[in-house]
């Protein structure tokens, strides 16, 4: 199995050149980071290939590491039913990068591009219809960001005076509160202030 | 009236329809009633349930995948419990798997009753949905029984399932199985043998197999193409590689096939039950439940009270609970409704860092203007109700 995603790593590899800036292997399961303006064709050739045969469209999803200079990676997931493979295209991008939209090799893209629209904010570029899909009419933020609150920003309530739903900022009785549980559990390896003399 | 007089029609279609399966609107662009183009607003459901995920640990993250498709629940939790084992690299006790595949076929049983009963009521027929749901409440009892709760189940867990299954559950589940499938001959004729059935849906909704991967479908829709595509004997998991079944194909790729597949589908579940009975019966079928790595799973009660070792593991497990290994899997499962993905990126910490749910329905649902431009305004409910949709996993 390993050999085999090897094989076909080292096929999609040489074909496209430099597009692929990475790859890697790892639970099973084959990895390839493409650049942003060349993904149309790596998706075309991994689509047409015979070797590739990834015709079936399963998902893109976005995902966000704000610590990294291009924060967003927009994930593809492709499906090989002939071969019976699966595979993972990576994107990087940021906030005013636009990533070329697939939509012309898998009309399917469409909803999954604007679900990354809305959830992060990653523009596809050539999507005909870039419209919010999943949060509510009006909505402003990207919530699935990192530094968007789990609790979000406004409220709605049903208003009986005005015979209407109405919006209001999150009152709260008490905070969301995120424990910090990640004290280790196998033993402390914290260097304690002072414990650098002990060693000298 | 003149020529110039006619016009096409916008009209909306939900969110309040009782054939939108929960809170779906459709704008629909008519000319006259043949349907030019179809709008469906969707996320009236959404629940942010993948920003949650990223907010609790890996256990505490399970019971949201019963609320996705609310229909089969433990299908879902399935892919998830998968793609938190692959990253840990824990195998999963052979009893556990056994139980996992028989609920997960009861699931589908669950899924596919509700679907194909209420695609008839759709198109116009009442009493299938009482016959489907009178035997759903029998399964709801199963489900009940083996994990405390009817629906939102929270069952299947990383490292195996919660608690055992009890010899007298498995005797009823067996006394189910033979009248089940008189009644699935009944509904058979009811339904599927329906002369206004047929005229609802045949030739409705008709897929070529090369769309069905463009747009990502799976499931029912991609066998109703006439291949005998499924994740279960492809891919397999679990241990679904020893059962014995079948894939029912169809020819046409239209509705009518789709649900007859399903039918079908109902009849092979039943036959997977039975074998999975029989093995949990023998003495190879017998032992723990759950992974015995007492750093993933919680230690049983019993032990709990009395070893202090298991008191701080139960304590550790159910504050912090586990850290998983950095990386990134996708995993998916053969669900009812078609692929079911989970694609879970961890950080090393106790938290998931990225959850998506790739939910069959929503890449389903999408296609709902490629296949209904064309079709007559009363073949959309019939179009909507045999790619069977349910908005939980939709809108997440």
């Amino acid at each position: 199995m390993s050999a085999e995603l090897q094989a076909l790593s080292d096929h999609i590899a040489s074909s496209l050149g430099e597009a692929v800036t990475d790859r890697t292997i790892a639970f099973g399961e084959l990895t390839i980071v493409v650049r942003g303006q060349d993904i149309v064709r790596a998706v075309t050739f991994l689509r047409d290939d015979p070797q590739c045969r990834f015709v079936c469209f399963i998902d893109i999803c976005g995902a966000d590491y704000p610590a990294r200079e291009k924060r967003f990676d927009v994930v593809y997931h492709f499906l090989a039913p002939h071969h019976n493979r699966r595979i993972r295209v990576k994107v990087e991008t940021d906030e005013a990068t636009p990533v070329p939209s697939v939509i012309s090799v898998f009309p399917a893209a469409n909803w999954f591009e604007r679900e990354a629209y809305d959830l992060y904010g990653i523009l596809f570029s050539g999507h005909p219809d870039l419209r919010r899909i999943l949060t509510d009419y009006g909505f402003e933020g990207f919530p699935l960001r990192k530094d968007f609150p789990m609790t979000g920003f406004v409220e709605v309530r049903y208003d009986e005076a005005q015979g209407r739903v109405v919006y209001e900022p999150v009152k709260l009785n008490q905070e969301f509160r995120n424990f910090d549980f990640l004290s280790p559990w196998e033993g402390t390896d914290y260097v304690l202030p002072g414990d650098e003399k002990a060693k000298a | 009236m003149g020529e110039h007089n006619i016009r096409n029609f916008s009209i909306n279609f939900g969110p309040q329809h009782p054939a939108a399966h929960g809170v779906l609107r459709l704008v629909l662009e008519l000319d006259g009633e043949i349907v030019e183009r179809v709008d469906p607003h969707i996320g009236l459901l959404h629940r942010g349930t993948e920003k949650l995920i990223e907010y609790k640990t890996y256990v505490q993250a399970n019971p949201y995948f019963d609320r996705l498709d609310y229909v089969a629940p433990m299908n879902q939790e399935h892919a998830y419990c998968m793609a938190v084992e692959r990253l840990l690299g824990i195998e999963v006790p052979r009893r556990a798997q056994l139980i996992r595949v028989l609920f997960s076929e009861i699931g589908r049983l669950l899924s596919h009753l509700l679907n194909v009963t209420t695609q008839a009521m759709d198109v116009g027929a009442l009493t299938p949905p009482l016959w489907g749901f009178e035997e759903r409440e029998k399964l709801m009892i199963f489900y009940e029984r083996i994990s405390g709760s009817r629906m939102h189940a929270n069952y299947f867990r990383p490292g195996g399932v919660n608690m055992d299954i009890q010899p007298e559950l498995i005797d009823d589940i067996e006394a189910f199985c033979d009248p089940f499938l008189k009644v699935l001959d009944d509904l058979d004729t009811l339904v599927i043998g329906n002369r206004i059935f047929k005229q609802r849906n045949v030739d409705i909704g008709v897929l070529t197999l090369d769309d069905c991967w463009a747009w990502g479908f799976s499931g029912p829709l991609v066998r109703s193409c006439g291949v005998a595509w499924d994740l279960r004997k492809s891919q397999p998991y679990e241990c679904y590689e020893e059962m014995e079944f079948d894939i029912p194909v169809g020819k046409n790729g239209d509705n009518y096939d789709r649900q007859v597949i399903r039918m079908e589908e109902m009849r092979q579940s039943v036959r997977i039950m039975r074998q999975c009975l029989t093995k949990l019966r023998a003495p190879d079928g017998q032992g723990p439940v759950t992974t015995l790595d007492g750093k993933v799973a919680p230690p049983s009660r019993k032990d709990m009270k009395r070893s202090m070792e298991a008191l701080i593991h139960h304590f550790k497990l159910y504050t912090e609970g586990f850290h998983v290994p950095a990386g990134e899997v996708y995993t998916a499962v053969e669900a009812p409704k078609g692929e079911f993905g989970v694609y879970l990126v961890s950080d090393g910490t106790n938290k998931p860092y990225r959850c998506k749910i790739r939910a069959p329905g929503f890449a389903h649902l999408q296609a709902m203007d490629f296949m209904c431009r064309g079709h007559m305004l009363a073949d959309v409910a019939g179009i909507l109700g045999s790619i069977d949709i349910v908005f939980g996993e939709v809108d997440r």
